[in-house]
């Protein structure tokens, strides 16, 4: 790909993820605009730690797949290169090909021959520990030092890459890159930076982006189109409807972000405190000012989930208002009769197993940290078991099956009824997961904890 | 004087929260205008202790951020139960503004 340095670039991002869908007008109203890439996001850990722990995707092969026929599409059409990040959900290498025979698939369909790079952000946990060794690796708050044994009981581990691997695919001729686990700003960050536009302005461009309409009046309406310069860029929704305005662009930074002003790449820290926001038009605002100060160190940052158990789900529901004015008492008897019956009928101690009773419609959301009392309409009862393996944690909630059908409350003289939403009461989640690692890996170098292959049919 | 004063949330046309990353939280009041504003970032009523008090972490740990220019308090903490964990009630943290939305601004000052 020509890296030869440029006034602009143009960016189309259809959508904050890939699978969402989108109206194919986003993507005409693009190309009448003229664009020079297309980015858009393919994962986030938002959805949970199962996506990664498991290396399996949150979004269904057929939304991928109609997306992904828009999108190469429009690249073909354009002649400009698509950049897929976080692909599968987690970026896992197994989400990277199962992108990767999604787009082949689409392609061959379409009679398209573009060059498709994927990049592979799986970490194996031995390398890992010779950076622990090493010294390289360090936590982020809130969690503390790494041990090698968190590293050994992930079943899947991704490093985010930032930019660099991306141009480097770009650069050995990858019209497509499916790029594993990346920073959601990395996408659209590469190629602006590889044509040589100036990193402050792009990071914030690619930060504002990568949401697809959140940062637009309308966060329904579809895509946005932003244009990066050498002092600055210019961000305008696709759909003619929506309009970004200064509010809504500067406060797209405090969008799941800690820390509103600066955020962490792996090349260095996006300081926007000093950013401008300026309306061009009705719908159309100008940003000068932001600034990227370079790190000495270049880190990447690991993701890691394991499994803690394996889970069974009851769920029963209460309308009875006798029950539900002594609700509490009702869930703190519910809790002492599971543990002594498990204790009687399986011979489980407390710490072999584990669960949380909540109650939907009375402080299922937040628990001890609900401000508002008073007695509930009616009561939706989860009962989540957590045991190390399915056939216990089964166990546990079918023990617990007949206090969901008929416990009373201490001051009730008879056995009630409760309404059980299905039958069977319990339903098997299979393996749970945690994420256990919020650390960085000091790099040898920005590209060289993951692996590029360029051209080559996926195995998968 | 009215019985009671009113909520962060009748000041606000949004108070949100959400992830940031597996283990933080973050959470937003826009404010209506520069007097909610005004009443929101006043550090006598809301500060970090507050957001201890309510979400029961540390206050050390809380980190507040207060935006005059898009009237806009912001907070952040580490999430105290980890995402995806078995007693995690809330994948998103999307619902845990509520708390702090309903805390209610104190009497002098306050209503208008």
């Amino acid at each position: 790909m020509n890296d030869e340095p440029v006034e602009r670039v143009r960016i189309l991002t259809p959508s904050g993820m890939l699978g969402a869908g989108w109206d194919e007008s986003t993507i005409e109203r693009g190309l009448e605009l003229g664009i020079d890439v297309i980015t858009i996001d393919g994962g986030s850990t938002d959805s949970g730690p199962h996506y990664l722990g498991s290396a399996t995707p949150k979004t269904t092969a057929k939304a991928v797949a109609r997306d992904l026929r828009s999108l190469l599409r429009a690249a073909a059409r354009a002649d400009v290169p698509l950049i897929v990040g976080s692909c599968g959900t987690s970026g896992t290498d197994a989400g990277v090909d199962w992108v990767a025979g999604i787009a082949a698939e689409v392609m061959v369909e379409e009679g398209l021959d573009l060059t498709v790079a994927r990049i592979y952000s799986e970490q194996n946990a031995a390398d890992l520990k010779d950076s622990l060794d090493a010294g390289r690796v360090h936590p982020l708050p809130p969690l503390g030092e790494l041990r090698a044994e968190t590293l050994e009981s992930c079943t899947h581990i991704v490093g985010m890459m930032g930019h660099e691997p991306i141009v480097e695919a770009l650069r050995a001729g990858a019209q497509v890159v499916l790029a594993g686990r990346a920073t959601d700003t990395a996408v659209a960050a590469a190629y602006p930076l590889m044509k040589g536009m100036p990193a402050g302005p792009t990071w914030h461009a690619a930060k504002i982006v990568e949401c697809g309409g959140q940062a637009t009046t309308n966060p329904r309406a579809g895509g946005v189109y932003a244009v990066v310069d050498a002092d600055g860029f210019t961000i305008e929704p696709l759909d003619p409807g929506a309009a970004c305005t200064p509010t809504v662009v500067a406060a797209h930074m405090l969008y799941e972000t800690v820390n509103p002003f600066r955020m962490r790449e792996p090349a260095g820290t996006l300081d926007v405190e000093h950013a401008t926001y300026v309306a061009l038009d009705h719908r159309t605002v100008r940003v000068e000012g932001s600034r990227f100060h370079q790190a000495d160190q270049h880190t990447v940052k690991l993701e890691g989930a394991r499994i803690t158990g394996y889970e069974t789900l009851s769920f029963t529901a209460v309308r009875d208002p006798i029950i539900l004015a002594d609700i509490d008492a009702w869930a703190d008897l519910m809790c002492t009769l599971i543990r002594r019956r498990v204790d009687q009928t399986l011979r489980l101690a407390d710490h072999e197993y584990a669960f949380d009773l909540r109650l939907y419609g009375h402080n299922g959301v937040l628990d001890d940290l609900e401000p508002e009392s008073g007695p509930p309409r009616e009561v939706g009862v989860m009962l989540l078991v957590n045991a190390p393996d399915q056939a216990t944690a089964t166990a546990v909630a079918k023990v617990a099956n007949p206090l969901m059908l008929h416990l009373p409350t201490p001051a009730m003289g008879y056995l009630p009824s409760l309404a059980f939403a299905s039958s069977p009461a319990e339903v098997e989640r299979g393996a749970a997961y945690e994420f256990v690692l919020n650390h960085v890996v000091d790099t040898v170098t920005p590209s060289s904890m993951f692996r590029t292959r360029i051209g080559e049919p996926t195995s998968a | 004087m009215p019985e009671t004063t009113p909520t962060l949330a009748d000041l606000a046309h949004e108070v949100r929260s959400k992830n940031a990353g597996p283990f933080w939280v973050t959470m937003e009041l826009f404010l209506r205008d520069a007097a909610g504003y005004r009443i929101a970032a006043d550090e006598s009523f809301l500060d970090e202790r507050v957001i201890a008090r309510l979400y029961r972490v540390d206050a050390a740990t809380v980190q507040i951020f207060r935006i005059p220019s898009l009237n806009v308090v912001k907070i952040s903490f580490p999430r105290p139960i980890s995402q995806g964990s078995l007693r995690d009630r809330d994948m998103h943290a999307g619902q845990h503004h509520v708390p702090l939305a309903l805390l209610r601004v104190p009497a002098a000052g306050g209503g208008s």
